[in-house]
């Protein structure tokens, strides 16, 4: 199968006051039609950066789109007229953000806001348009959805919040949903339920999904294929079962160690990354990761590796072997 | 009661976990609350009747008091006191006093609601422009906007009113002639009073487009000036509101103001302020020449105030009290 989308050497920056940040550096990833992405990584690792930029959504300046491409449909984002863009964005590529308790227009009801793609792409009438959002809003599990249109936001708990937002994005079928950590601000009970919402519409509509969070606990349910991101780069790259059974780059296995799980033993302790994420004020220079890397040698800190593919689908980015200890 | 969590979790029965008790009380809209708040507000509602009443006589007054009658002059009765003929008395040069504030009572009205018309107008898009795009389009209009603060206006609305005065011929609307002055008076006072809302509204955009659901309203790919117009422009619509009610009674203050300069409304048509003008020789000797507009004008914009007042109350979006 062809690639919904496909980003290669995504690298953006933002030129501020204090030095330029450099938020994304040549990340590459694709997504087919039907398939979910994970991205996964830290706060602050370029995760939400990389969608953004991708939709054009970066504010120019002080960001800057300093390379790379983004193919979505054998056209490249990237080099698209603004015109062009808003075309697409919420129409064939929409987006579901972090927190629905801001993403949400105070001021407007909620069917004005569920139907609003649906004016601006579609071009369907104010009743079509309104009996298609009962019609979403039934779909993501909010009962009553007729008198439910006009209430606002303000009515709404998180969880409805975030049905409405995944109502909002689904408005027009797109054909791939960017969900910007979407539970991340829910509780866990909720946090399940949209997920198995997510998972029920896209195999109902066969849309890409790429879902960005820092918990790997719901990649492991829903994600096809994993990207690990870090400090800007992609690090591993693979399919989600290899990335619990197999995982390789030294990060990936640091994150791992962290998680939480309930068949490993009490009195292990979890282990806890050592230090903190380099500052994006400073230009990459080696891997990344190394100041806190458990396996580093003496290459990492001057010399940058890219992806290589290590078994099939399976793809990293280190120099060293992590399953036989320290050599290469 | 039911406890306010989601409720759901099965979609395939959405309606079954509809509680009877919801059904019958359906939660209450943006406006109802609005409303709710405004009623709590005993001075602004008084406010509110009292400008009602203030509306129906200047308008409703005009229903039995001629124009022609207002500006009636027979200088045999010049300085009447109030008697049952002239209930307000008459003036320096015998005219009545009570129709004459009926009809200055529109012209002062008419003048206080366009002139905001024009200055909402004129800070909005400013100011909406200057916040929303920021950079240069910013820098340029606020530079624009300060040097314009920086003006005293009243100075500005007198030179202003000398220099365009007699520029506009009289005008004949609905079968009644004003006087040009009226419209002079009305784009001066709106042209010179918009960049205090100007920088309210930049303020309020600056902040507001920063919101998540900004981000969300450009992922769906509406347009910028769908965004402007929709979305953030009714996040800020109660500091508009409460500026633009202010703005009505400061509108009227200053046309009084200039028209007691005698470089207002120019007569025989009346405003509240340029009968004030007549008035200042007889403070003493005929105080009803004064006390009826100045106590109409001090009504009006007092009940003005309150109401703005109570507007910013019920409008305030972080106000949780129903």
């Amino acid at each position: 199968m062809t690639h919904l989308l496909e980003v290669a050497d995504l690298t953006t920056r933002f030129h501020t006051p204090e030095g330029t940040i450099y938020a994304v550096n040549g990340a590459s990833f694709s997504v087919k039609q039907g398939e979910t992405l994970a991205v996964v990584g830290e706060s602050g690792c370029g995760k939400s950066v990389s969608m953004l930029s991708i939709l054009g959504l970066i504010s120019v300046p002080p960001g800057e789109i300093v390379a790379g491409r983004a193919v979505f449909d054998g056209r490249d984002l990237l080099r698209m007229k603004d015109e062009e863009l808003e075309a697409i964005r919420g129409k064939e590529i929409s987006m579901v953000f972090q927190d629905p308790m801001t993403s949400l227009n105070p001021v407007l009801s909620i069917g004005r806001q569920v139907t609003e793609a649906m004016r601006v792409h579609c071009g369907l009438s104010a009743e079509e348009a309104e009996r298609r959002a009962v019609d979403l809003l039934d779909q993501v599990g909010i009962s009553d959805a007729t008198s439910r249109l006009g209430e606002y936001p303000h009515q709404f708990s998180g969880g409805m919040r975030q049905r409405v937002m995944i109502a909002m994005a689904l408005s027009c079928d797109p054909r791939l949903i960017i969900a910007d950590e979407p539970t991340t601000a829910l509780d866990v009970t909720i946090q399940a339920q949209i997920v198995e919402l997510v998972i029920r519409l896209r195999e109902q509509r066969g849309m890409g999904v790429i879902w960005i969070t820092h918990d790997l606990g719901v990649v492991a349910g829903l994600a096809d294929r994993v990207s690990v991101m870090y400090a800007g780069f992609i690090v591993e790259e693979t399919d989600v079962d290899s990335l619990y059974d197999d995982p390789r780059h030294p990060y990936t296995l640091a994150l791992l160690a962290a998680l939480p799980r309930i068949d490993r033993r009490r009195k292990d302790r979890l282990k806890p990354i050592r230090g903190s994420p380099p500052s994006l004020l400073v230009e990459p220079h080696g891997c990344p990761f190394a100041a806190r890397c458990e396996f580093v040698i003496e290459r990492c800190r001057h010399e940058n590796p890219s992806l290589q593919l290590v078994s099939t689908g399976h793809r990293i980015a280190c120099w060293v072997d992590t399953r036989g200890g320290r050599s290469p | 009661m039911t406890l306010g969590g989601p409720r759901v979790d099965r979609p395939a029965e959405p309606s079954s976990l509809f509680t009877t008790d919801e059904a019958e009380a359906p939660p209450l809209t943006l406006r109802q609350l609005t409303w709710r708040r405004f009623r709590r507000h005993r001075v602004a509602i008084a406010a509110a009747i009292t400008l009602v009443l203030l509306v129906v006589y200047a308008f409703g007054g005009g229903l039995i008091v001629t124009e022609k009658y207002a500006n009636y002059t027979d200088t045999s009765l010049r300085l009447e006191s109030p008697s049952s003929a002239h209930p307000f008395g008459t003036d320096t040069i015998g005219r009545d006093i009570l129709a004459r504030t009926v009809y200055g009572g529109q012209i002062s009205l008419i003048i206080g609601l366009t002139a905001v018309l024009i200055e909402t107008l004129a800070g909005v898009l400013i100011g909406a422009a200057a916040g929303f795009y920021g950079g240069r389009i910013d820098t340029l209009l606020m530079r624009f906007t300060e040097a314009v603060f920086n003006i005293p206006q009243i100075f500005l609305l007198i030179v202003m009113a000398k220099f365009f005065g007699g520029m506009i011929p009289n005008l004949t609307v609905l079968g009644r002639t004003y006087s040009g002055s009226v419209v002079v008076i009305i784009f001066i006072i709106g042209l010179t009073s918009w960049p205090y809302l100007a920088r309210i509204v930049r303020a309020e955009f600056l902040s507001l487009k920063e919101n998540d659901f900004v981000l969300a309203a450009r992922a769906t790919g509406t347009r910028n000036s769908e965004i402007i117009l929709r979305h953030i422009l009714p996040n800020s619509a109660a500091p508009i509101v409460v500026s633009a009610t202010l703005g009505v009674a400061n509108a009227i203050l200053t046309e009084a103001y200039i028209s007691f300069l005698g470089l207002g409304v120019q007569p025989p048509t009346a405003t509240w302020g340029n009968m004030l003008e007549g008035a200042y020789n007889y403070v003493a000797t005929a105080p009803w020449l004064w006390i009826f507009p100045g106590t109409l004008i001090l009504l009006t914009v007092l009940s003005i105030n309150f109401l703005g007042d109570g507007l910013r109350d019920a409008l305030d979006p972080r106000s949780r009290t129903v």
